[in-house]
């Protein structure tokens, strides 16, 4: 194929090359990005013997281009000939596994764990398994930690012997003298572990396991954390308490929170590893600690599996543990001293209630509910509220709507725009869930309200608000009871509030339909034409291309099109772009 | 005269002398910190125009057995440059405040350094292949037409002359509203702290866009502030463990493992009062200017005005060992707070075994100390002395009324010599000296 047919078609390729090592880094990140076209048009030969090689030296790259070269490299197995030769991808991607930034190494030992699938057991031996020994024994511990990433992919096609050979490197590696690669290989241990035979996985992995969950570096321990999930899941329930058990129960008690922090976060995981009896007998009082941690954090993260916890609890005992156990936990969560931990558990919170079922909730959380809506912390009463629909399935919203207005009314207050915004994000889900009485009663006001607040970015939400308000209330109900209301403030005299009928009008008109939006907003829209600030009227330009395709033609024609053509000879600049702007996108020229 | 370090008796002598010999010192030559790394192999220094200047120890030349080999410019370049702040109307000096080296990774080495606001990462690399070989142009870098291409050319690589390049590869901004005055890379080899007058972050060495605060000293009332942090640094082995130390002359010791906030320490060091001798600079020359852990993260060290202290970990109510490292200046204080030497900030330094410490002072002399055998010697860094292989004097301060020969009364002592730098080689007896614009190194003589 190479230089088959003369000048033209080589010509891309050679730039292509050339600028394999441009000054620029964007062009050579382009290069690597289109390595396939160069390798394609130099065959597979001169890809192996000549393209290679040089990559395999061009290390000293910038990150972004090293990283697109490691991903490249995972996919060019039929490039350099198929699976036969697929070796000859190893010498790059090994230099660029020992490289120290992460992410670049990272892509290398994925692309590795890739192309090692196309080895044929052989290739696996003679090839790839050298490489893996290599890199496990190097000087540098970047080399040894990408070594971890490798074992597992090889192990389950190589002979037994071999495969000794990988468990005692693997073994090696778990107990390095730098606390990157222990991390490395504790983070791996998991993976190691599903592809070992259950025996060597009881004789082996145990071990390290036990030991890297004792290291002295706690940054490594609370890895072991997770492999603990993975072994747990692999070793049979009669083997879980000897095996597994010391080592959890020891790192849920750990000296260093962040360990404590790690058994928090993989809770749920842990608690669906380990099985119905243990979670019983153990994870329930370990539970119960992590809720009560001296250090926030911990408590946060187990704040937040509150409700993931209890529902995975065993359905026989799931009431009673709740009730005797977790809930006197949450009580006391409630009244934290960190806004953290409260808000964690407001977010999960409400999830308890279909657990616990009606009677249950009304008598022990909705006094938990109330008193959030009524925490000093905005983002508490923002995580109640934006999950009032679990309750709302089991109670009924009515039980919560006396706390709720006066917590709404105030976040709708709130002195930082930030909290008024996302209240204005919930509105739609409450208004669907209080009904349409209700809102019209209480909150519409404090809808209308958002359309004057002095920042710009709650008035644009405001807007946003009331279309979704309609989608869910119809367009009837907007013509009664906010139509009249936007309408109204075309008469204002802040221009600012002027320009927000418009852009309510702009999200309405497609919503209330085309009777309403001809009848009684367009008129005022017209009308506002002749507005003495040239953002209005620049404003009724944009307004009128938005709204256009909701009106009829008769209306364009006799009622839009010479508005428009007036606008297009504003004095203004602005308003004269957006007015011819309007007319040719609605054809009207 | 013994020199002190590990027993062994041997003599300091001169081994090279780095910088300009003018007399005329340029603000911007002068050095403000040096770092060996951990295999002693590199030396770098710091100076106050945000330079950074390598080192590398050339291998043993076969006609000079007698020394060890020499410290040559490796690499240089410029790490920091002097910016303003406009929101705060401040100038931000380019001086490197500390450089602190990684533990090696891979074949580049890697060090951190730092100004008042920002800590950069470096990556020193060697590079010693070129490719060649282009396709639109020849040898010559003429262009070549393109429609006469009638092959494509892969480059390939030729052996170069060895250039070694230093990258920025990340820079940790943002994170300090006061000077920060340590970092410390954490025996985890992931994370690093970094300090100011009030504040101690922590960051992840991959992560430049947030860090933890660990310690926040600063009142509610800015005016209730009594004390600053003076500096801190991680232990050794223990990675949860780190030190700082204050204004007041107190060391705190805090685990991480405890709290995500160490506002409360686990260990308070610091030496009662005596009454006897309190005066109006006390609480001035009891300001810790540095803390380091020894080797074996067993002890630290602290030094302040006048003198240098040695502290068990497991004992926190007074230090093990106490050297006083120019006493005859405490009649001084007056004169010495008048010409703000009274602030200057000296660091303080192991060997390698932990068996001696070093220490600046002024008159460009500096101390060592045998904490077996209790000797100390005071030593100079001079032009004088700087011959190949000349064994350095010991010298004397006298402080009694009669002045001996050989000694060299206070009185004509030089505050502008001062040696606040120093740097002991990890395994070799072996010392960096700085002395202005001027970076000594000496080595051991064995008899």
């Amino acid at each position: 194929m190479a230089g088959a047919d003369g000048d033209d078609s080589l010509y891309p390729i050679a730039v292509l090359i050339d600028e394999l090592r441009n000054e620029d880094v964007q062009l050579r990140l382009n290069s690597i990005k289109k390595l396939s076209t160069i390798a394609l048009a130099l065959g597979v030969e001169r890809t192996r013997t000549e393209l290679l090689p040089f990559l395999t030296d061009t290390i000293y790259d910038e990150d972004e281009v090293l990283l697109a070269l490691a991903e490249q490299l995972g996919n060019f197995t039929m490039l350099v000939g198929g699976p036969e030769y697929v070796h000859c991808l190893l010498p790059p991607l090994e230099s660029l596994a020992t490289v120290e930034e992460t992410v670049v190494r990272d892509k290398a030992v994925e692309s590795l764990r890739k192309i090692s699938q196309e080895h044929s057991p052989v290739d696996l031996e003679v090839h790839f398994e050298p490489l893996v020994k290599r890199l496990a024994s190097g000087d540098w511990f970047t080399s040894r930690t990408s070594a971890c990433g490798l074992f597992s992919v090889c192990y389950p096609r190589v002979s037994s012997t071999v495969k000794a050979e990988i468990r005692q490197h693997f073994r090696t590696l778990c107990a390095d003298d730098t606390p990157m690669v222990r991390r490395a290989a504790a983070s791996k241990l998991g993976e190691f572990s599903k592809v070992l035979e259950l025996d060597y996985l009881k004789s082996d992995i145990i071990s390290l396991f036990t030991a890297l969950a004792s290291d002295e570096q706690d940054s490594v321990r609370l890895l072991a954390v997770e492999a603990c999930v993975s072994i747990a899941t692999l070793l049979p329930q009669e083997d879980l308490e000897t095996l597994v058990m010391p080592t959890l129960r020891q790192a849920a008690e750990d000296k260093s929170w962040r360990v404590r922090y790690m058994v928090a976060d993989k809770f749920s995981e842990l608690q669906k590893a380990v099985g119905p009896e243990i979670t019983k007998n153990d994870l329930v009082p370990a539970f119960q600690n992590l809720l009560k941690d001296c250090e926030a954090e911990v408590r946060a993260a187990a704040a937040n599996k509150v409700k993931e916890f209890c529902e995975n609890l065993p359905e026989d005992s799931r009431e009673q543990i709740i009730m005797t156990h977790i809930l006197p936990c949450v009580k006391e969560l409630v009244s934290d001293t960190n806004q953290h931990v409260k808000s964690a558990l407001a977010s999960v919170i409400m999830g308890l209630s279909t657990i616990l079922g009606k009677d249950n909730t009304i008598e022990h959380l909705l006094p938990l509910f109330l008193a959030q809506l009524k925490d000093e912390c905005p983002e508490v009463r923002l995580n109640i509220i934006s999950n009032l629909d679990c309750v709302n399935e089991v109670i009924g919203i009515r039980q919560l709507s006396q706390s709720l207005l006066p917590a709404i009314v105030e976040l709708a207050e709130d002195a930082k725009w930030r909290v008024r915004l996302a209240i204005i994000e919930y509105m739609p889900l409450l208004a669907g869930q209080l009904g349409v009485e209700f809102f019209d009663e209480k909150l519409n006001t404090l809808c209308m309200a958002w359309l004057i607040d002095h920042v710009y970015a709650i008035r644009e939400a405001a807007t946003c608000n009331l279309m979704k308000l309609v989608e869910k209330f119809g367009a009837e109900w907007a013509q009664n009871t906010i139509v009249p209301k936007v309408l109204g403030m075309a008469n204002d005299p802040n221009y600012l509030h002027r320009m927000t009928t418009l852009f309510c009008i702009n999200a309405l008109s497609e919503a209330c339909g085309q009777d309403i939006t001809t009848k009684q907003m367009l008129p005022v829209v017209l009308k506002m034409s002749t507005d003495q600030v040239a953002n209005v009227r620049f404003n009724v330009a944009k307004s009128l291309q938005k709204i256009g395709p909701v009106l009829d033609s008769n209306a364009l024609q006799t009622e839009v099109k010479p508005v428009l053509e007036k606008l297009a000879t504003d004095t203004d600049m602005d308003v004269k772009y957006f007015a011819q702007e309007a007319i040719s996108v609605l054809a009207l020229a | 005269m013994a020199g002190v370090a590990g027993g062994n008796d041997f003599q300091w002598c001169f081994s090279q002398v780095k910088g300009a010999i003018d007399e005329d010192v340029a603000d911007a030559d002068i050095i403000s910190t040096v770092e060996f790394n951990y295999s002693g192999e590199l030396l770098a220094t710091g100076d106050k125009g945000g330079r950074v200047v390598i080192f590398q120890h050339e291998q043993e030349s076969k006609n000079r057995p007698h020394l060890r080999g020499e410290y040559n410019v490796y690499s240089t370049f410029q790490s920091h440059e002097p910016e303003f702040d406009y929101l705060k109307s401040l100038e931000i000096e380019e001086k490197i405040n500390k450089i602190r080296w990684l533990p090696q990774q891979n074949a580049a080495h890697f060090l951190l350094s730092t100004n008042d606001k920002t800590i950069k990462l470096w990556k020193i690399s060697e590079r010693d292949k070129r490719a060649e070989g282009y396709n639109l142009k020849d040898e010559d870098g003429r262009l070549r037409d393109p429609f006469r291409i009638t092959s494509l050319r892969v480059p390939v690589l030729m052996p170069m002359d060895l250039m070694v390049e230093a990258s920025p590869r990340r820079i940790f901004a943002n994170a300090h509203t006061y000077h920060i005055n340590s970092i410390s890379v954490n025996s985890d080899h992931e994370t690093y702290l970094s300090a100011d007058d009030l504040r101690i972050n922590l960051w992840h060495l991959e992560i430049t866009d947030r860090s933890f605060n660990i310690v926040d000293i600063k009142p509610a009332n800015m005016e209730e502030l009594t004390e600053v942090i003076t500096a801190a640094e991680c232990h050794p082995h223990q990675c949860n463990v780190f030190v700082y130390s204050s204004s007041k002359g107190t060391i705190r010791l805090c685990d991480m493992r405890s709290a995500a906030l160490c506002d409360r320490h686990s260990k308070f060091f610091e030496e009662p009062e005596d009454p006897s001798s309190r005066s109006f600079f006390s609480e001035i020359i009891s300001s810790i200017s540095d803390v380091k852990f020894s080797h074996s993260g067993r002890y630290m060290m602290t030094r302040d005005y006048l003198s240098v202290k040695v502290w068990d970990l497991n004992m926190e109510n007074r230090p093990v060992e106490t050297y006083q490292v120019h006493e005859y200046l405490r009649s001084k204080l007056c004169s010495l707070y008048e010409n703000d030497c009274i602030f200057d900030k000296f660091e303080c330094c192991w060997n390698g075994s932990d068996s001696a410490i070093m220490t600046g002072s002024y008159n460009n002399f500096f101390r060592m100390f045998d904490r077996n055998t209790r000797r100390d010697i005071t030593l100079e860094a001079s032009r004088e002395s700087s011959k190949p292989r000349a064994t350095l004097k010991p010298r004397k301060v006298s402080t009694g009324g009669k002045r001996k020969k050989d000694e060299i009364s206070v009185d004509s002592l030089d505050f502008n010599k001062k040696i606040l730098h120093t740097a002991w080689h990890p395994k070799d007896n072996v010392i960096a000296v700085a002395a202005t614009n001027n970076l000594y190194i000496f080595q051991d003589k064995i008899n």
